[in-house]
């Protein structure tokens, strides 16, 4: 999570934007329940505070949903991708959607296609990829510079696969925002 | 040239740009990824003939530059919270021997309870061991604070803690100029040593002092600090030449002109302080906002007349003079005695808790509307505090008071009450 926020910021630091990511703050270890924020602006970031309206929420761990209060505070009109392999109907969803009609709501399964690729259910690549297929807030060319630089050699080639995969899933299965 | 980096990253770059030649440090948490990241860049024979030494504890790290410094290197080091009590002794002790050591301090709360988020009561415990103290707002300026400080201190002869706020800036990704090596070249010269051990020209340092000469000694560091007042903002006026962008200095305005109340604040805090300073003028409240760079030496006289014509000075800090208010506006009411002008405390931010815009600006309409208690606790949990004294003041074994707490607030994993 803290690695999509990373490589998200970074992303849109290379299409020309002010950006600023950052985790939150809690015990350190793999697994553990863990939020990361990540603003991108024109004009230059001075906030500290975390991110409480998010317009765009990224859920690495569906099983999260039911769990954690994971859309509080989130925008009228906020874009949300959920890591899952199944849609928004099994996953009980249906109905915060009919009463969000302004939230747009899609699912991917980035931990398969990370583990088809690496071996390994990260998501972090496939929700970033992601986001930046299904809206354009961030350029695909940019994300795809910034898995080189943030993995270099065998594992960037590996993520690319992942991305550029993920690319054709959206364009296959989702319609673009 | 500008990159998208971590905080604790573009630090470590600076520092190896300052070519220290003798780095010490204990490679347990809580440290930070800026000694990681220096100790390969040593082994890689990327700064020099650099020597990085891990230590057996953070008292061995600070005493390990003590008597390096004293040899004439150029030395760093870096800690947080619990390291730097740890490391108590020796910090008074390389300022009182006037050792120009540079340490990163990456501010976190000091337990008791147990707490490993940002505040600043670590820095707070050691600002009278006659270090310089500079405080960073953002990882830029934490950059640059650092190549100044090798200059400042080798200078004076005195070391300094560059403080930058432990997660919220050492752990966040966002724009940084690094400088070339040429541009740190040029602003920092080789280290002249005014004391140095040399066995062609012997001396001792670090004399016993009784009480005919101790004053002396202690007035002399008191001195350079008032040296250092000067020294501050003209070092950060050579560093804009040669970087072109201003940094550091004493203290830094924001709209402070005709501003009836001015928020003051140490850190990283002043970047959510400024966008709520923008919204309360967009309402046409006259208010603005003051950065302390410099807390040691405290800038007494640059502060007084840059807020001589507010009514009021509300204060945001993050730490806590138990059993009396505030560490930071004890300060701030000494430097402005004689006016009128009013200094409210707001604790705010301990163990990290987030310091949100919405609270800082209702709370500076509340001090001009209806004034605030002193000291003013940001978003506290009244409930559980007044629950907790009331089980307290009802029985004699009412447990510990973490715990307790937790549970008043149905922490996860607390069991009930």
């Amino acid at each position: 999570m803290v690695t999509a926020a990373e490589l998200l910021a970074l992303a849109a630091f290379r299409d020309g934007k002010e950006a600023q990511a950052f985790p939150s703050f809690g015990s350190e270890r793999t697994g553990a329940p863990v939020t990361a924020f990540c603003r991108i602006n024109a004009q230059p970031i001075r906030s500290r505070e975390p991110v409480y309206h998010p317009d765009v929420l990224l859920i690495q761990d569906s099983t999260l949903l039911h769990q954690v209060d994971v859309f509080g505070g989130l925008a009228e009109s906020a874009f949300v991708l959920i890591n899952s392999a199944r849609d928004i109907d099994a996953l009980h969803l249906t109905d915060f959607v009919t009463c969000h009609p302004g939230v747009q709501m899609h699912t991917l399964p980035a931990s398969d296609l990370a583990l088809k690729h690496l071996g390994r259910p990260f998501a972090n690549i496939g929700m970033v990829a992601g986001y930046a297929a299904l809206t354009g807030e961030v350029s695909k060319a940019s994300v795809n510079q910034s898995i080189t630089e943030k993995f270099p050699g065998r594992i960037g080639e590996l993520n690319g696969a992942v991305a550029a995969e993920v690319y054709d899933f959206v364009a296959a299965n989702l319609a673009r925002v | 040239m500008k990159h998208h980096i971590e905080g604790s990253q573009a630090v470590a770059h600076a520092v190896a740009l300052c070519r220290p030649e003798v780095m010490a440090c204990y490679p347990i948490s809580p440290q930070t990824h800026i000694v990681e990241t220096l100790s390969r860049k040593v082994k890689a024979g990327e700064i020099g003939n650099s020597q990085f030494l891990n230590v057996e504890s953070e008292f061995g790290a600070l005493s390990v530059l003590i008597g390096a410094s004293a040899m004439g290197a150029r030395t760093y080091t870096a800690t947080t919270s619990q390291g730097l009590l740890f490391m108590a002794e020796a910090v008074y002790n390389a300022g009182g021997l006037g050792l120009p050591i540079v340490m990163t301090i990456a501010n976190r709360a000091l337990g008791a309870p147990i707490n490993i988020w940002n505040d600043h009561s670590d820095s707070m415990s050691m600002r009278d061991a006659g270090w310089i103290q500079l405080f960073a707002q953002d990882n830029q300026e934490a950059v640059d604070l650092h190549i100044q400080a090798f200059r400042l201190a080798e200078e004076l002869s005195c070391p300094v803690m560059v403080c930058m706020d432990g997660y919220i800036l050492t752990h966040a990704y966002e724009v940084v100029d690094l400088p070339t090596q040429e541009q740190v070249d040029a602003y920092v010269p080789a280290f002249e040593p005014v004391q140095v051990l040399d066995p062609q020209d012997p001396v001792s340092i670090g004399a016993m002092v009784g009480p005919e000469a101790f004053a002396e000694v202690r007035y002399l560091a008191h001195d350079k600090h008032l040296r250092a007042v000067e020294a501050i903002p003209r070092l950060s006026r050579a560093f804009e030449d040669i970087f072109q962008r201003r940094s550091g200095g004493l203290l830094k305005a924001y709209h402070t002109n005709e501003a009836e109340t001015v928020l003051l604040a140490l850190g990283s805090v002043n970047g959510t302080i400024k966008d709520a300073v923008d919204d309360l003028r967009k309402e046409g409240w006259p208010v603005g906002s003051l950065a302390l760079c410099a807390f040691r030496p405290f800038p007494s006289h640059a502060l007084r007349q840059a807020v001589q014509d507010a009514k009021r000075i509300i204060v945001f800090e993050k730490d806590l003079a138990v059993g009396k208010g505030g560490i930071v506006s004890s300060d701030v009411k000494m430097a402005l005695r004689g006016l009128p002008t009013i200094v409210d405390t707001v604790i705010a931010g301990l163990g990290g808790r987030p310091i949100p815009k919405a609270s800082v600006i209702d709370t500076v309409k509340q001090a001009c509307l209806e004034g605030l208690e002193e000291p003013h606790f940001l978003d506290l949990n009244w409930d559980a505090i007044n629950r907790e004294l009331t089980r307290q003041q009802a029985q004699r074994r009412s447990g510990p008071t973490a715990e307790n707490i937790l549970r008043e607030i149905g922490a996860p994993g607390a069991s009930p009450i």
